[in-house]
């Protein structure tokens, strides 16, 4: 079993994301997803400088992945997807079916990410038929069905389950970002700078709900299946994900190794991890229920 | 070109209102998860289905049907068995979303129409062209997110024709793309067909006003002189950084009638409206609207002009009574 990093999900500095990337190198993750996959108007970070930072990673033993953008509507959309897909050497994660169509037509493997909706083992054999030598499971896919996929998972197919990080729920054309600060899309004036994990929304009796980021909207709950290696292993998970936080992504990583290799309990696993984490946990996709739910923790508590 | 119209068909007698209204095709459900519309009550049976079909056929209008969820791992059968049903009852056309199946569809049934549905989430040609080279896919309905100019831009760089919404419900993200649902309530229009699922809704009468909930979680409190409309997840108000507001979308509908000497300019197919949850008389009303207004377009692109009485009768119609010409009005986004 293998642990990676997601593409970082939210809009930082320019120098934040390269020293994030030069601590990453020195984590005990083997994948690296790199690139931006939430907004086109994000532009502190080129192409280069992702490519750039796949050859460090890729120096420093890890395999690089470059992510697609994930909602592609304009040409010059489509022209940094090009040159990401034709980029010659780190593969790539297709989060479009427009990156699928590029990719395929290439005859270049990809990832197939998480925002690619396979949610029939009929749809993942055809992505293996295009060259997709990997699939995310879509977030809001139970371990129940993933047995399902699993059970005829053609050959040589890799899956990986985001497993920790706020939940990639839904995107929009619109701005929420920008729409808080009353500023139209085209002059948000990059908002999404002064909040390294999301602006968190919350419900009139004050319970945090969701996060906003730009114009995806996030779990606000910190999806965590840190205390499922287990089942993960019983239905063949091969990779886990983690995802990038503003803060405290590399102790999040070293528990989930030190959690994954069995040298640190699952239970003070848990336990460290709440001081490192944006909010609270959620599990409940992963076992077929609402994903705001926590059943890991219930299970622990009822145990007691 | 033709501009078509697509009309809702939620049940038999909204399906019969639309055609005697003039609608070109109408669109329609099986009674299970196979389509985003998948509520009680709602939709279509073997019987009602054969009924409806040579009621249309014998108008002169087509039918469509919405097989536009994915189909779950474990229950791929039904949505098979969906697709071959359609074929026996003499559907013009299937919308589908999942490539899995249409993959199944186009090698079963290689003269079988096949619309690429909203919940295919193709916002590019390079994704519609994908689905247009490897299951023969003619028309592709385009999520409600692009500018009239990007829709333009698609249109001429693909073979495949394009549907747009003209008209109803406004879903702010991107279809195909929102799991908002399930993370509240197990349940998402990709998953099962629905959307804030009325089961898990809840309303209460509460000193601080008329309270909705989904799955318990607060959706939006209401004051006496408030109108409450149906507690749709992203549509409720909530407090960010202590302001509270619609942060996400205020309830309001799509109406792009002032737009239709552009969209046929720029050749797109067909203009569909939503709401198949709707009653028989909203489709009659808009039906009526919409056929009189695409009529006038085609007849006199040139002096159309969107008539008042147009106007009032789908503002009547709208949720939240407010309408908005969504992405296809730049400063929206």
């Amino acid at each position: 079993m293998k642990l990676s990093l997601g593409p970082i999900l939210y809009y930082w500095e320019r120098d934040a994301v390269f020293n994030f990337y030069d601590e990453i190198a020195n984590t005990p993750v083997d994948i690296v997803y790199l690139g931006e996959t939430v907004c086109a108007r994000r532009h502190l970070i080129g192409t280069s400088d992702w490519i750039q930072m796949a050859e460090k990673l890729a120096d420093a033993g890890k395999e690089a992945v470059l992510s697609s953008l994930s909602l592609i509507e304009s040409e010059s959309d489509l022209k940094r997807l090009r040159r990401i897909a034709e980029n010659g050497k780190f593969s790539v994660e297709a989060n479009d079916m427009g990156a699928v169509h590029l990719l395929s037509a290439a005859k270049i493997p990809f990832v197939a990410g998480p925002h690619i909706n396979t949610y029939n083992p009929q749809t993942l054999e055809m992505l293996a038929e295009l060259g997709a030598k990997r699939w995310v499971m879509p977030v809001e896919m139970s371990r129940e069905a993933l047995s399902h996929m699993q059970a005829t998972r053609p050959a040589g197919m890799e899956t990986e389950v985001f497993a920790y990080g706020r939940l990639p729920l839904a995107f929009s054309a619109r701005c929420f970002t920008a729409r808080h600060y009353n500023l139209p899309k085209d002059d948000c004036q990059f908002k999404c700078l002064d909040f390294a994990d999301g602006i968190t929304l919350k419900t009139r009796e004050g319970k945090p709900f969701l996060a906003l980021n730009g114009i995806q909207t996030q779990s606000a709950s910190v999806y965590n299946l840190i205390g499922e290696f287990d089942s993960m292993r019983e239905t063949g998970v091969d990779i886990v994900r983690i995802s990038p936080q503003g803060f405290h992504t590399a102790d999040v990583i070293r528990l989930f190794r030190e959690t994954m290799e069995g040298r640190l309990p699952v239970q003070e696993a848990v336990q460290q991890m709440a001081r490192l984490m944006p909010d609270q946990a959620c599990d409940g996709y992963w076992h077929g229920r609402p994903g705001i739910e926590q059943s890991y923790l219930q299970k622990a508590e009822d145990a007691a | 070109m033709s501009l078509e119209l697509v009309c809702p068909a939620g049940n038999l007698p909204a399906l019969k209102i639309a055609v005697d209204n003039g609608a070109d095709c109408v669109y329609m459900g099986f009674k299970d998860n196979t389509n985003a519309r998948a509520f009680a009550g709602l939709n279509f049976d073997q019987n009602s289905a054969l009924e409806g079909v040579r009621y249309a056929h014998s108008k002169g209008a087509k039918v469509l049907l919405a097989l536009n969820t994915f189909p779950q791992s474990d229950k791929w059968e039904r949505w098979q068995g969906a697709v071959d049903n359609a074929v026996e009852l003499g559907i013009d056309a299937i919308i589908l979303a999942d490539p899995g199946l249409m993959r199944y569809a186009a090698r079963n049934y290689p003269k079988l129409r096949l619309h690429l549905s909203v919940q295919g989430s193709a916002t590019n040609y390079e994704a519609i062209n994908f689905y247009h080279e490897h299951f023969g896919v003619q028309r592709a309905v385009i999520p409600r997110v692009l500018s009239l100019a990007q829709v333009e831009h698609v249109v001429k760089n693909t073979p495949v024709e394009i549907e747009l919404f003209g008209f109803g419900g406004l879903c702010v993200m991107v279809e195909g793309r929102c799991a908002l649902s399930s993370y509240a309530t197990g349940e998402s229009p990709n998953t099962c067909g629905v959307c804030s699922p009325a089961k898990a809704v809840r309303w209460q009468k509460t000193p601080q006003g008329l309270e909705s909930r989904l799955n318990g979680v607060l959706l939006d409190r209401y004051g006496d002189d408030e109108n409450a409309g149906y507690p749709t997840l992203c549509k409720g108000r909530f407090e960010v950084n202590d302001e509270t507001y619609y942060a996400i979308e205020e309830p309001t509908s799509l109406n792009t009638l002032e737009m239709l000497p552009e969209m046929l300019e720029m050749g797109i197919a067909a203009i569909k409206i939503e709401g198949r949850q709707r009653s028989p008389a909203y489709v009659e009303q808009v039906t009526k609207v919409w056929r009189a207004a695409i009529d006038s377009a085609k007849r006199a692109p040139k002096s159309y002009a969107v008539q008042p009485a147009w106007m009032a009768q789908l503002n009547k119609l709208a949720e939240g009574q407010q309408h908005t010409l969504g992405a296809y009005h730049r400063p929206w986004k």
